[in-house]
């Protein structure tokens, strides 16, 4: 791994968003949408749902991960979809960079436009809904690290599609954390789930985050063995990822897509 | 930095866009690679940068065999420019000069970045975002970026398209001195048959996928008896028994 040009390219992607105010606004904006509109329907339940009465936030802390989730793979997604529609996709894959160094350099700084866009609505979640995710305390940051990890192998499932594709699938890019928002488990526990749904989204590694973020705020409960069980499936999902993204490009040098993807 | 073509072949099912094409361009020295459109002239420079696998044959740079293992080491060597690829439209000249310059692990990024800027004469529009540039503006600047890591093999796919004759003859002149100045092997393609005559030791003239004449622009030019580059290429393109 060459850090330099790991560096460089987070640099490309830096001076965009840094040159641009619409850009960051963007960024900024959907996140606080998400979470005033969360934070309400958050403040309803805790008044009307015998479940959810004494633990105020738990569902604003829960959009507030999923956000998380969301904006590190579109985050990805968008980085990746920039150097198509800018056509400049010829000219980064003809630069001395490999494969590896583009995955690094995008998962860094996916993580660096999640943060513009989550910091600001999280701390907002404060003053107006008296909601800190900081309240899950140390577990916190495993929580974060599992999403993220999540996040950025659905990039690059989704990227491998536009290797593999073309621009023609980037609807699926929009589409693909929609598609497994319900077996996530997010607002609810698994148990609403069907018995049979109930295996498939245990193989996710959102159901054991989000069982795990209720079992903090609900029982202040610290069950690291579920933390570390989530860390492992979305670390066996990157691996997954990784390797169809290669396949992805190796099938697109094979079809001759890569020097013409832009167009 | 010698090139050599042994024997490429690339199918996309069943289609042959290259069909068994081998040529070598010495150090130093210019090839043109002609033909008409959809003859194989991108998918053969494709296969050259490493962008497309060939199905058969072998790419040797320097006598190294272009392949996964070395592309990246090679491709620091080389570079590419198109006015059919652009640079992030969204930064400025600088900044892209600036990220490839890193890309390519340029020592002396500034400076290298100066001396195009200043050969260029880029400093005009050094600040403005590329996407906002004309036409002219765009090709000195995708050339600069194509510079940028002082390549010995370099790859030029109709540089000159879409530029006003004055422009376009300030390109030219420019890739001339710069030849005179620097170790560069060039693989130029184009339409343009007068910038063929100029800046070309060589032509190869593809067809179909196949290379149906390859020698000096004079000598091509002699064997099928006409006056100039330009009615030559016409003559192969439209002639139908040159494969049959």
């Amino acid at each position: 791994m060459n850090w330099n040009k790991i560096f460089a390219l987070s640099l490309r992607h830096i001076y965009l968003i840094k040159g641009s105010f619409p850009r960051i606004l963007d960024l900024i904006y959907w996140p606080t949408i998400q979470i005033f509109l969360w934070g309400f329907i958050s403040k309803f339940f805790t008044l009307n749902s015998s479940y959810y009465e004494n633990t105020v936030g738990i569902i604003l802390s829960a959009a507030i991960l999923y956000d998380f989730l969301f904006r590190s793979s579109i985050s990805y997604n968008m980085m990746f979809l920039e150097e198509i529609w800018s056509r400049n996709f010829t000219n980064l894959f003809i630069a001395p960079i490999k494969l590896s160094e583009i995955i690094a350099a995008l998962t860094f700084t996916a993580i660096f436009r999640t943060m513009i866009g989550l910091v600001p609505a999280a701390l907002l979640a404060i003053p107006f809904f008296g909601v800190s995710i900081l309240k899950i305390g140390a577990p916190l940051i495993f929580l974060l690290v599992t999403l993220y990890i999540f996040g950025v192998t659905l990039g690059l499932l989704v990227t491998s599609g536009l290797v593999r594709f073309g621009p023609s699938f980037e609807n699926i890019a929009w589409a693909s954390l929609f598609f497994l928002a319900p077996l996530g488990c997010i607002y609810y526990p698994i148990e609403i789930l069907p018995e049979w749904l109930q295996i498939i989204a245990k193989l996710l590694p959102l159901v054991h985050i989000f069982e795990e973020m209720r079992n903090i705020l609900i029982y202040d409960i610290i069950n690291y063995s579920q933390i570390f069980k989530a860390i492992f499936i979305s670390f066996l999902y990157f691996v997954i990822g990784v390797t169809t993204f290669y396949i992805s490009y190796s099938g697109a040098r094979n079809r001759g897509t890569l020097i013409n993807i832009g167009e | 930095m010698e090139l050599i073509v042994k024997n490429l072949v690339k199918k996309f099912k069943s289609t042959v866009a290259v069909d068994n094409i081998s040529f070598k361009i010495e150090k130093n020295n210019t090839l043109g690679l002609l033909g008409p459109n959809g003859c194989g002239k991108t998918t053969s420079i494709g296969m050259m940068l490493g962008l497309i696998t060939p199905t058969q044959g072998e790419i040797l740079i320097n006598g190294t065999k272009l392949n996964s293992e070395n592309r990246i080491k090679l491709l620091s060597f080389m570079n590419f420019a198109s006015p059919y690829i652009e640079l992030p439209k969204k930064l400025t000249v600088r900044q892209n000069l600036e990220v490839y310059a890193r890309l390519y692990g340029v020592n002396e990024k500034v400076q290298r970045i100066d001396e195009l800027i200043e050969e260029l004469n880029l400093s005009k529009f050094l600040y403005r975002n590329t996407g906002e540039l004309s036409s002219g503006q765009k090709n000195r600047v995708s050339l600069a970026k194509s510079l940028i890591n002082k390549p010995k093999l370099l790859f030029l796919d109709e540089p000159t398209a879409s530029l006003d004759p004055d422009v376009g003859d300030f390109v030219r002149e420019y890739l001339e001195k710069y030849k005179k100045k620097n170790e560069l092997t060039m693989l130029l393609a184009s339409h343009n048959m007068k910038e063929v005559e100029r800046l070309c030791d060589k032509v190869i003239m593809m067809k179909q996928g196949k290379i149906v004449d390859n020698g000096t622009c004079q000598e091509i030019i002699k064997k099928h008896g006409r006056e100039n580059l330009e009615d030559t290429f016409l003559k192969i393109a439209r002639s139908k028994n040159e494969l049959e």
